[in-house]
């Protein structure tokens, strides 16, 4: 366990105009670990994950991740390059819908080969033989490595939005609703999957759901939110099965139990 | 100074502790589930929590793995040697407690990966970095100690009738050889030769020097295998 963290986050804030997004939100990330955000539609989660992406600009408050090769730096104090380039790299970002985080006009093949060739990757068979092997990991048939993303279902699009993801190894990966909008049976296996890759890769993740079975299985460490602010935040079953705070309690009882 | 820090053989320490769950949808209703709880366990005991249905005997074990969060009072466990306070650390300490320090048998399994059972079985020792064959052939030796039928290794638990989703579940929690273990029931619903056998991981993981606290429904499960009684009683008096 090193004692650096990967991502420290302070006094977070965004706003729309007047409309609060996320307010005042700290947190420490550690390697390896996943946290879990959590809250009802419009608590903020998405506002949240984006500054802390790289997407959105905070109205306040400072995000600090640890890179490979010059400690600790300000996410939003370095250039729009350098944060595109960690965006390439070192993080991976699994959008809800799969069609935001994909070309839908290159085969599949070339949505993750294509990762590669952006941080330099220029040997054609090597860069098929990643993609393929991505292909696998993410239990996409290879056999269909030439068709667009057109072609696929719902849970093979985001399983091949995952692979593309994860084609640069990066080490810290976030998530918005990875599992939204699929059937129960295809959420189910995408989960077991997640599972398994974040594990083996030793994956750090944020990931923001309303759904607390899927933190229930995924995240270590939780943090509840609502009206864009953390009401709430521990290790995930503890926050689970003894929820504090009114809000907590209320959405904890209001699902079926997991 | 604590008992702990004094005597290497407590593994567990619990000084004043006190649980109440506020219900905020019924009106703020308090339950004063724990008062002034004090107690330790040493290496080979195993302390038998007694009491009636309602007295927190299931919250006790649930403070003590990080679970449930505590009013106050203190949880020390032995943890790599070192006397470390459960209550108020960061989740990554419980978790790293709980890998190392801390298992925890219950009655029933919860959120079950869709993962075979032979993997389920596998993954505590995984995670300990202990080689894959050697997970393998521990897993394999307890599920068969278990009677957990051999056709079903490769299967995910969820089907599992509920006695034998019990006897995975036990498996998993009893494969690597946790210093300290916390049993909720955990013979609950079995027939007697899997309770035998489940007993008998018990008392050899005391022999080998656990430190456990059980609760047991059965007076049998009882007399085989506790060194010592903590009785809660069901009446908790404001201060
Ligand atoms: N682009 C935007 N412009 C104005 N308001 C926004 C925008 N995006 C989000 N919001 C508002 O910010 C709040 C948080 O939204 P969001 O972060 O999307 O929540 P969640 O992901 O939890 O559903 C909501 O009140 C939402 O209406
Ligand atoms: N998560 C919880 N939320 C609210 N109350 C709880 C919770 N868990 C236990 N309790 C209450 O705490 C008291 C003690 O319960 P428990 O520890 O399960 O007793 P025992 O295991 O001795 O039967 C009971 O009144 C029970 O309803
Ligand atoms: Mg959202
Ligand atoms: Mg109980």
């Amino acid at each position: 366990m090193t004692e650096i963290p990967l991502l420290e986050v302070e006094s977070l804030t965004r706003r729309y105009g007047r409309r609060i997004g996320c307010q005042d939100v700290a947190f420490t990330l550690w390697p390896g670990e996943v946290l879990g955000i959590v809250g009802e539609s419009g608590s903020g989660k998405t506002t949240l994950l984006n500054c802390l992406s790289g997407q959105l600009p905070p109205s306040e408050g400072r995000v600090s991740y640890l890179t490979r090769d010059r400690g600790a730096v300000d996410i939003w104090e370095i250039s729009e390059a350098q944060r595109r380039l960690l965006l390439r790299t070192d993080w991976g970002l699994v959008h809800q819908t799969p069609s935001e985080g994909l070309r839908m006009g290159v085969s599949a093949g070339a949505n993750v080969g294509e990762r590669l060739m952006a941080v330099g990757a220029r040997n054609y068979g090597e860069i098929r033989t990643e993609a393929l092997h991505w292909l696998d990991a993410l239990e996409v048939d290879r056999g269909r490595v030439d068709e667009f993303p057109d072609a696929f279902s719902g849970g093979m699009r985001q399983r091949l939005q995952i692979a593309r993801n994860l084609v640069t190894r990066p080490r810290l990966v976030f998530m918005d609703e990875p599992t939204g909008g699929l059937d129960v049976s295809v959420q189910a296996r995408l989960l077991d999957l997640i599972r398994r890759l974040v594990s083996e890769l030793s994956l750090s993740c944020v990931i923001v759901t309303h759904d607390l079975g899927v933190v229930r299985l995924l995240a270590h460490r939780l943090l509840v939110m609502r009206q864009g602010e953390v009401v709430e935040a521990g290790l995930t079953d503890q926050v689970l099965d003894d929820p504090q705070h009114p809000y907590t309690q209320m959405l904890v009882s209001s699902i079926l139990p997991v | 100074m604590t008992a702990i820090s004094q005597d290497p053989s407590i593994m567990m320490e619990v000084k004043d502790l006190a649980k109440t769950f506020t219900l905020h949808a019924q009106g703020g209703t308090e339950i004063r589930a724990l008062r002034g709880i004090d107690l330790e366990v040493r290496k080979g005991e195993c302390l038998v929590l007694a009491g009636p249905s309602g007295a927190g005997k299931s919250t006790l074990l649930r403070c003590l793995y990080g679970n449930y969060l505590p009013q106050a009072g203190s949880i020390l466990i032995r943890h790599e040697g070192e006397p470390t306070e459960m209550i108020g650390a960061e989740p990554r300490s419980i978790l790293a407690m709980r890998r190392r320090t801390l298992g925890f048998v219950s009655q029933f399994l919860r959120a079950i990966p869709r993962v075979p059972t032979l993997e389920l079985v596998m993954e505590p020792l995984l995670s300990q970095t202990v080689p894959k064959d050697e997970a393998e052939s521990r897993s394999v030796s307890i599920l068969r100690h278990l009677n957990v039928p051999e056709h079903l290794w490769g299967l995910a638990p969820a089907t599992f009738s509920g006695g034998e989703q019990q006897r995975v579940n036990i498996a998993r929690a009893m494969i690597f050889e946790y210093p300290i273990m916390l049993l909720d029931e955990p013979t609950a619903s079995l027939d007697q030769e899997n309770r035998e056998a489940v007993l008998d991981l018990i008392a050899s993981a005391r022999d080998r020097g656990a430190a456990m606290i059980g609760i047991f429904h059965d007076q049998g499960a009882r007399e085989a295998v506790a060194t010592g009684v903590f009785t809660l009683s069901s009446r908790k008096e404001a201060a």
